[in-house]
């Protein structure tokens, strides 16, 4: 690790401006940035650490029928997100994705707002913000999922923007099927369908550069919502990653196979 | 524990170490620091091939905090790294042994290959020094592959070694096998890959070195499984130190897998440059460190063919192995795919003619060595995927073709040079199939078609050589050290036992399976013998632990220093008594003149030896501390059966274990439950291998690409199901144990039984040929590449 500077935000304008004012990198649960930091892959010079700042974190739900919607503040860790008795009831894919996050000690500290900030490519959470249609509240506005991940560790976000909380809509049903890679275990694959008040959307993570939706199988659900539906959509390898895991073609296979899995398991 | 475990031995007494571990009591070699300590980063090379054209230090020299940095170039009078055995090629040539420097001298040969040494008063210090450091390479294409780095036009590695050719070298009567080839009624052929392993033991490497200037002694404490071994190469061949100023310390050892057997260069360079500094240097590899310089396991690439007769009787066995020895020879690579490997291609089997060939290479990788099993796995993996593969050529039932050829008759003479001395086959494979409830599985397999499951079902018959000896044996076939063990075992003077083995004990529970073993023949409790072990300060001499040799070897020299103890007892009760020497027996912590009541307590009879008022001065030493070296007749032949189950999904080809059975014969067993343990411990990492673990370099760049556990799959605990695991009993007939040894049998059938099961799986989806691992991506590509 390389000597930085550390600061500790009393609010998200503080924060805000830390950020803006050192060119430095915000920590939230810490489980991606303080890894990196450790093998000297990061070397950010300030880390802004908003973990003191009130109010980034909880549970709630906002609204009613059709405007229904979890609310979760930025700073929630996996673990809570997963033991929500509000999550469990309104959306249960949502819980069961955040259970399935790494390890024990990941979801202690991982934050939802960190993991989809930090958007890496095989992260479960961008697959449930993007096919849920939720909307990421920042300091400075809203921005719908669709328009929120830009790239492999890419965002919307500003240098000196702060998620301060995700809004869910609840879907009517949906459910999140994920195949691991052997060693990180993070997502070689992860395809989340939800049948949501906008329409039928899948989300697919671990596949591309970043997070993206799978149109094909959108179309064929809205058609028959049926696993055979999801698992008869042939996936075109172009752009999907190829490595030692998995290849394109390898990947681009499990997608249907998942959507379809997921089909059958959506609820 | 107390008094009432006196016949300890075959009962399963818990651990001693364990509440020191499990408490946090141990003391690992990072716990040992050691005053006015600095600390040491290596520079290591990020090329896989390169010409070192200049370094420059000097920024780095004056970087805050930074006590020294050395390179190749400032260890004058230090030698390369030796090989500890000699392999001498068909061509009647010695084996290449190009210089192994301790730091690169103009060249480096695999990413991680060691450039430059930092030290400073921080780790942070040493790091951000590192990074000033200006290294002009010019860069070479690199070769990573065993058998490209034999093509002609290859990139060279070493000057000294044509070809990047190590040696070929050759067992077994060829004209004989060609024949039994010819009159075969069937010829099985397989060409196999056994992937390179990284071993990955939890604790990583460490040494914290010193130079004491008032006697010029050095102490260095290290992750070693052989302290002994360690010192007499470094000072007798890399450092030209005596090993009277060496003293070295493997503490706790948290698992070792073989890597921890060799001398490596960075503990090699600490203890050099705590003289230069003079003051001591302390390293602790990070894991990404482990992964590019811990020796590596496996890398052979095998062609093998069975002849058989029309009845399946094997007729003759013919195997070719290019071996990757990686880029350097590690202390013992040259005898672990030929002296351990060749050897044991007759499995359990009559096969009476066998022919092998082993060509080994170098590359532009981490070198590699012994890795749990070390040359028996791959043998293992060859003769039963071929055994397997014939039985289903020739329609013949998986345990039906290993009975017709199994070994009955004992001693056996092997025709690659080994005598079994015992074992008893058809009972292990007849207790695994009662496990394994081989009868019901056409019925699972069908439930699982059901689910559209592919449900499969493999066996290994594996054998293992343990122990490795004679020497003299071992000395002709090249190897440079003995293969004896050393115990020496005091009786203090209140009867407490101190015993000083030369084993070295990183996870297998000597303290309690040798302390079981003491106290069982002096008939004391166990809590009064007391085991020492990984210093070469306390311990007469040791060649350590590897090879599953600690009990049956270790033990042995443990026993042999025992019956030393009782005799000179005798001596002493004899006097003590008023009786002949010849009239006293010793049974159950009492030496007892014959059919008398007359006895003396072991603790009186030492009490004696210490205080020798009343002893036979005149003819007999006062004391009670014996030594002994034991050096085997022959090797031990663990062997056994295991049976393993899975199921595949098609849809994704990820491979699930339902079941796994395993029947060993570990001959005599001191603890069942430390046997059940290894059994356990080896079989996973025997899973890890075919399931999940392979060790990639980019073959352009020859990066490691599976460098960190985000990309290299160790095993997890539910891979692994609830083992089946039982045990049979022929002693070994050679050493008075009656043992053979443990530690490796689950890492050697496991890959073998695991893949013929994931064959098995697949024969309906057409696939006939898959290398381990079988991972997703592997299993769901065969299967689509049936299809079309």
């Amino acid at each position: 690790m390389y000597a930085f500077e550390y600061q500790r935000a009393k609010s998200v304008a503080d924060a805000s401006s830390a950020l803006a004012k050192t060119g430095g990198k915000a920590l939230a649960g810490g489980q991606s940035l303080v890894g990196a930091m450790k093998l000297r892959l990061a070397n950010p010079g300030t880390v802004v650490d908003l973990s003191g700042i009130p109010d980034l974190k909880g549970i709630k739900k906002n609204g009613s029928g059709d405007n229904a919607a979890i609310v979760i503040g930025a700073l929630t860790t996996h673990a809570e997100v997963a033991s929500s008795p509000v999550v469990r009831q309104a959306i249960p894919a949502l819980a069961e994705l955040a259970e399935g996050i790494g390890d024990r000690q990941v979801r202690n500290r991982g934050t939802i707002g960190g993991s989809i900030a930090n958007n890496d490519p095989a992260a479960d959470y961008p697959a449930a913000v993007l096919a849920l249609g939720a909307t990421v509240q920042t300091n400075k506005r809203k921005i719908a999922a669709d328009d929120f991940f830009k790239g492999m560790y890419e965002t919307a976000l500003a240098a000196d923007e702060i998620i301060t909380s995700v809004s869910f809509p609840i879907p009517k049903k949906a459910a999140y099927v994920k195949f691991p890679q052997p060693a990180s275990r993070f997502a070689l694959v992860g395809v989340l369908v939800a049948d949501t008040r906008g329409g039928i959307r899948v989300a697919v993570t671990g596949a591309a550069a970043h997070v993206h939706r799978a149109t094909a199988i959108e179309n064929a659900l809205a058609k028959s919502f049926t696993a055979d539906a999801a698992k008869a959509v042939k996936i075109s390898s172009d752009h999907l990653n190829s490595d030692l895991h998995g290849s394109a073609e390898y990947r681009a296979h499990l997608v249907s196979v998942l959507a379809s899995r997921a089909v059958a398991a959506a609820r | 524990m107390g008094a009432n475990d006196l016949s300890s031995v075959g009962q399963s007494v818990r651990r001693k170490e364990d509440k020191r571990f499990l408490t946090g009591a141990g003391q690992f070699t990072d716990d040992v620091n050691a005053h006015n300590q600095t600390w040491a980063y290596f520079l290591r090379s990020p090329h896989a091939h390169a010409k070192i054209r200049g370094i420059d230090t000097t920024k780095a020299k004056s970087a805050p905090g930074v006590v020294a940095v050395f390179t190749g170039g400032d260890l004058t009078g230090v030698n390369g790294l030796p090989c500890g055995w000699l392999i001498t090629g068909t061509d009647g040539q010695p084996m290449k042994e190009p210089p192994h420097p301790v730091l690169a001298q103009g060249k480096v040969r695999y990413v991680g290959d060691g450039v430059a040494l930092v030290i400073a008063e921080t780790l942070a210090q040493a790091k951000d020094a590192a990074e000033q450091i200006e290294v002009d390479y010019e860069v070479l294409a690199p070769v990573v592959d065993p058998v490209a780095a034999l093509k002609s036009g290859a990139p060279l590695i070493h000057d000294g070694a044509p070809g990047n050719k190590c040696y070929t070298w050759a067992l077994g009567d060829k004209a004989a096998v060609d024949a039994a080839f010819a009159k075969a009624a069937h010829v099985t052929k397989l060409d196999i890959v056994n992937n390179r392993l990284i071993p990955n033991a939890i604790e990583p490497r460490a040494a914290v070195a010193s130079f004491n200037r008032a006697d010029d002694s050095y102490t260095l404490y290290v992750t070693s499984q052989n302290p002994h071994v360690e010192r007499l190469l470094m000072t007798a061949f890399v450092l030209g130190l005596p090993e009277t100023k060496v003293r070295v310390i493997a503490p706790d050892v948290g698992g070792g897998f073989g890597s921890k057997i060799y001398l490596y260069p960075e503990e090699t360079a600490l203890v050099w440059a705590s003289k230069q500094v003079n003051r001591p240097i302390k390293w602790t590899a990070d894991r990404s460190e482990a992964f590019l310089s811990d020796a590596h396991g496996r890398d052979h690439v095998t062609h093998a063919e069975l002849a058989l007769d029309k009845d399946g009787k094997f007729l003759g066995m013919r195997v070719q192995t290019t071996a990757a020895m990686g880029a350097y020879l590690s202390t013992f690579a040259s005898c672990i795919p030929t002296i351990l490997y060749a050897t044991l291609l007759a499995g359990q089997y009559t096969t009476p003619v066998i022919h092998c060939e082993v060509t080994a290479v170098f590359t532009n990788t981490a070198p590699v060595d012994a890795y749990r099993g070390a040359g028996r796995p791959e043998a293992t993996y060859v003769v039963e995927r071929l055994v397997h593969a014939a039985a289903v050529e020739m329609g013949i039932a998986q345990d039906e073709i290993r009975r017709r050829n199994f070994i009955r008759s004992f001693p056996y003479q092997t025709p690659v040079a080994l005598t079994y001395d015992t074992g008893g086959y058809d009972a292990c494979l007849d207790e695994a199939m009662k496990l394994a409830d081989v009868k019901g599985f056409p019925s699972r397999k069908s439930e699982s078609a059901k689910r559209g499951k592919l449900r499969g079902i493999g066996y290994a018959s594996y054998i293992e050589a343990c122990g490795i000896a004679p020497s003299n044996i071992g000395g002709a076939l090249g190897a440079r050290a003995g293969l004896y063990e050393v115990g020496q075992v005091r009786v203090n003077p209140t009867g407490g036992v101190t015993v000083f083995t030369g084993s070295h004990s990183h996870g297998q529970g000597h303290e309690t399976t040798f302390a079981q073993v003491v106290a069982s023949r002096l008939g004391i409790p166990i809590d009064n013998v007391e085991v020492v072990h990984g210093d070469t300060g306390r311990i007469p001499f040791g060649m350590g632990t590897y090879g599953s040799r600690s009990l049956a070897v270790g033990g042995t020299a443990i026993v042999k220093a025992l019956d030393k103890i009782v005799a000179k007892g005798k001596k002493i009760a004899a006097h003590l008594l008023e009786a002949a020497e010849a009239d006293v027996e010793f049974k159950d912590g009492k030496f007892t003149v014959a059919g008398t009541d007359r006895s003396k307590a072991f603790g009186e009879v030492a009490l004696a030896a210490y205080v020798p008022h009343n002893y036979p001065l005149y003819k007999l030493e006062p004391g009670l501390d014996e030594t002994a070296f034991y050096d085997p007749t022959n090797f031990t032949f663990p062997a056994g059966t295991h049976i393993c189950e899975v199921e595949i999904d098609p849809d994704t080809g990820d491979v699930q274990i339902l079941n796994f059975s395993a029947c060993d014969d570990f001959g005599n067993i001191i603890n069942p439950m430390i046997v059940e343990g290894q059994v356990h411990g080896g079989l996973a990492q025997g899973i890890g291998q075919a399931l999940l673990e392979a060790c990639v370099y980019d073959k352009e760049s020859g990066q490691l690409l599976t460098g960190s556990l985000m990309d290299y799959a160790l095993p997890r605990a539910h891979h692994v199901p609830s083992f089946k695991v039982a045990t049979k009993v022929t002693p070994c007939t050679h050493n008075p144990l009656g043992a053979k040894g443990c530690g490796e049998a689950g890492a050697i059938g496991a890959p073998a039984a695991l893949m013929n099961a994931v064959h098995d799986a697949l024969a309906g989806a057409g696939v006939t040929y898959l290398d381990m691992p079988a991972t997703p991506q592997r299993v769901w590509t065969a299967i689509q590449t049936a299809k079309h």
